[in-house]
């Protein structure tokens, strides 16, 4: 068997392989694998169809015909199973609590988790009720925070941008949820 | 056919199970939890679950002063926010004896009535796609998109306007208030027209919702129905003609009624209403004139006299009641909401009862419940 | 109708002026002193009632036909801004709940709200009953004392009562006798307190 030598057989000569890391070669791009990763998961992010309260109002019109999420790359599923992202949209009481825990822990990795509103957020303008949990940071892991009370569906859209940024940018740091 | 199951179906036993929809079901309409028993398809009975979404709101209530309240009657029911805080400025109003000028009770009634449109197209919208149409959703929402925009250039938000001050409202209207409803009216009637026309005689519709979850007058009355589920059974009683308040007395309009009290005519009775409520805004704007937009002693820290109140006005999903008690103080005693899906959905378990399954879901969606106001 | 007008020319002339005394003494939650001073002034003159200026002609008929109906059961009236009130004995709430649904004259079809006051010392029951014809709304009162509140379940009279009742149980600790499961309706398992109840303290920030 032959010894493969650097440059041999179909594998670019060595000084072409270094002009293409350097990003000179037009129509070539390079990235780690887990680059490649995040921009598929960012493209193509599904949220859990989980509304709440009033907040969800809100994010079913971001899904509408005006708004049009689909554009992102955003869909909404109805199960926890196939999904990415939990939006929740709305109070977080503590009944609900280990409801969301079990929906959060069904969701397989990688998975993000946007508070919408300020009731998710911190329990806004409930946050002196004997039933209401201060915010859904209590009980998973957040990563963006979407203000407003309800948010406007172009809030929430900049919520799922933001997402995006953050997902592209954890796999630079090599940084990771779930 | 396996041995086991042959074996089951052998002895014609019943397979009794249980089955849980919710808390998180998409078709549960918001925190709803329902656990069927169920033999095969069919639902012999049912344990609805509420208070995943319970607030506190009535106890918050007692620890905000008067005019703070009505945030947090925004918040109960989220899709009628104009309508709750009609009925809240009503009640402390009368406790009061504060009159409103006559311009304000206008603003009030076009935004009230925009609002009850507003929320009907949410409800066809959802009992669309509880029954399998994705189109109508569509149409209902783009309706939605520019009423709330006529909102948020009212008071300044999509949805939680907190906009009407007891004696009044907050601010006058956009200079150019009439363009924008004579714009938005015919746009409107158009959204309300072609899903009316696209849903309500479809007949895969038909065949899903007629004679399904029907429940009779008497039974009706007694799980204290009002608003549409109520009329849809017949019954000619809508609070702004019985009882007119505001100035409801000085329009003509007709009240819709069902004849069976089944999910189609809940629907139907809700999609008349819209073409009643474009008729009232109408009518509205035509007869308001200029004037004063809050009353002078509204606007102060209000302190109403001792006393107790119940006022109740016709909101979307029936009649929503205020019973506010006053010690006198700068906050209420005590205020209790009715709350109307409260008592709509309290019916749930005699409307599932000896349903199949997959009627449950345009059932729980024909009673067009807001988990906010259910749970507070 | 017929009945009803029978049993009130029966127990009228007794109950009409005994009616408050009887109840003074015998409900001891009422021992504040705004309720003393007002039994105080009904014994002294029967005509010295509450304010009804409010009521408006139906809604005083509908009084009138109220207090000979419930007869037996010793009624307060009074008004509620612009509408008839009637305070009773809360051992009396289901049969006179009962009554008013049964009497043609009054046939209150539907039990619009129960509201449950904490007046710290004792508890009010508030029913707002309704009936479309003839076209009333109606406000019932009962006491039930702070210690051990209980009172008659009315799910039996109306369905509606049922999620009511459970309400009140969760938040204000009422124990509706009769009921047919006084589960927690909007308060999970396992809570602690009353948190309707005006000891019941509102929450600052807290972790969960």
């Amino acid at each position: 068997m032959a010894e493969i030598t650097p440059g041999g057989g179909n594998r670019p000569p060595p000084n072409l392989l270094h002009q293409a890391t350097a990003g000179k070669v037009p129509g070539v791009i390079t990235a780690t694998t887990e680059q490649l990763f995040a921009m598929a998961r960012k493209s193509s992010l599904w949220t859990l169809s989980f509304g709440l309260a009033c907040c969800a109002i809100e994010m079913i019109s971001t899904y509408m015909a005006h708004y049009d999420f689909d554009r992102f790359g955003v869909v909404t599923w109805p199960s926890p199973r196939q999904s990415d992202v939990m939006i929740v949209a709305g109070t977080v009481v503590k009944k609900m609590a280990d409801p969301i825990r079990l929906l959060y822990d069904q969701m397989p990795d990688p998975k993000w988790v946007i508070a919408m509103g300020s009731c998710a957020t911190n329990g806004g303008p409930y946050y002196r009720s004997y039933s209401v949990v201060m915010g859904v940071d209590h009980i998973v892991p957040v990563d963006v925070y979407v203000p407003g009370c309800p948010p406007r569906p172009e809030a929430l859209l900049y919520g799922i941008i933001k997402l995006q940024e953050k997902i592209m940018q954890d796999a630079v740091d090599g940084g990771g949820t779930g | 056919m396996t041995e086991a199951s042959s074996k089951i179906a052998a002895a014609g036993e019943p397979m009794e199970m249980l089955l849980n929809m919710g808390p998180q079901h998409p078709s549960t309409h918001g925190v709803f939890r329902m656990v069927l028993q169920v033999d095969g398809e069919k639902i012999l009975d049912s344990e609805p679950h509420i208070g995943y979404l319970h607030r506190g709101s009535e106890k918050l209530c007692e620890g905000e002063q008067y005019h703070q309240v009505i945030t947090l009657f925004d918040r109960m029911d989220y899709i009628a926010n104009f309508n709750n805080e009609m009925v809240y400025c009503m009640a402390v109003e009368k406790l009061m004896g504060l009159t409103v000028p006559e311009r304000a009770e206008y603003v009030r009634v076009i935004l009230c009535e925009l609002n009850r449109i507003a929320s009907h197209l949410l409800f066809v919208a959802t009992m669309g796609l509880d029954a399998g149409a994705m189109t109508p959703s569509m149409i209902c929402f783009r309706g939605r998109e520019r009423v709330q925009a006529l909102f948020e250039a009212v008071s300044g938000a999509r949805m939680m306007h907190n906009y009407f001050r007891v004696g009044g409202i907050k601010e006058d209207l956009p200079e150019n208030f009439g363009e924008m409803v004579g714009e938005l009216l015919p746009l409107l009637r158009a959204d309300v027209e072609e899903s009316d026309k696209l849903l309500t005689f479809n007949e895969i519709f038909l065949a899903r919702l007629k004679n399904v979850g029907a429940i009779s007058t008497e039974d009706a009355l007694d799980y204290g129905f009002t608003g549409p589920c109520l009329r849809a059974c017949g019954v000619d009683y809508d609070l702004r003609k019985a009882q007119p308040y505001s100035v409801y007395d000085r329009f003509e309009f007709d009240v819709p009624v069902g004849l069976d009290g089944d999910c189609w005519d809940r629907h139907y009775v809700r999609v008349q209403e819209m073409y009643e409520s474009l008729k009232i805004v109408e009518q509205a704007l035509e007869q308001m004139a200029e004037g004063n937009i809050a009353s002078s002693l509204g606007r102060r820290l209000i302190r109403p006299p001792k006393g107790e109140v119940y006022v109740r006005a016709e909101n979307p999903r029936g009649e929503l009641g205020v019973y506010l008690v006053s010690d006198g103080t700068d906050k209420p005693y005590r205020l209790k909401v009715r709350p109307p899906s409260f008592c709509n959905l309290s019916a749930i378990r005699h409307l599932l009862r000896n349903t199949w399954i997959a009627d449950s879901v345009v059932i729980l969606g024909s009673l067009d419940i807001v988990l906010g106001e259910v749970d507070r | 109708m017929r009945l009803t007008v029978a049993e009130q020319d029966n127990v009228q002339p007794a109950a009409s002026t005994q009616a408050e005394a009887t109840q003074a003494e015998a409900t001891q939650a009422e021992a504040t002193q705004a309720e003393a001073t007002q039994a105080e002034a009904t014994q002294a003159e029967v005509s010295a009632q509450p304010d009804l200026s409010g009521l408006a002609a139906p809604a005083r008929e509908l009084l009138n036909r109220l207090e000979l109906a419930l007869a037996n059961f010793h009624p307060q009236v009074a008004a509620l801004q612009d509408l008839p009130q009637v305070t009773v004995m809360s051992a009396d709430l289901a049969k006179v709940c009962r009554v008013l649904k049964d009497d043609p004259g009054i046939s209150a079809s539907q039990l619009m709200c129960l509201a449950c006051v904490d007046y710290e010392e004792y508890f009010q029951l508030v029913y707002m009953l309704h009936s479309i014809d003839p076209e009333g709304t109606m406000v019932i009162k009962a006491d039930v004392t702070y210690d051990q509140p209980k009172a008659p379940s009315v799910a039996s009279v109306w369905r509606a009562a049922d999620w009511y009742e459970r309400e009140a149980h969760d938040l204000f600790g009422v124990v509706f006798e009769g009921h047919p499961d006084l589960a927690p309706l909007l308060l999970y398992e396992g809570f602690e307190g009353f948190p309707g109840r005006k000891e019941f303290p509102f929450h600052e920030y807290q972790e969960f």
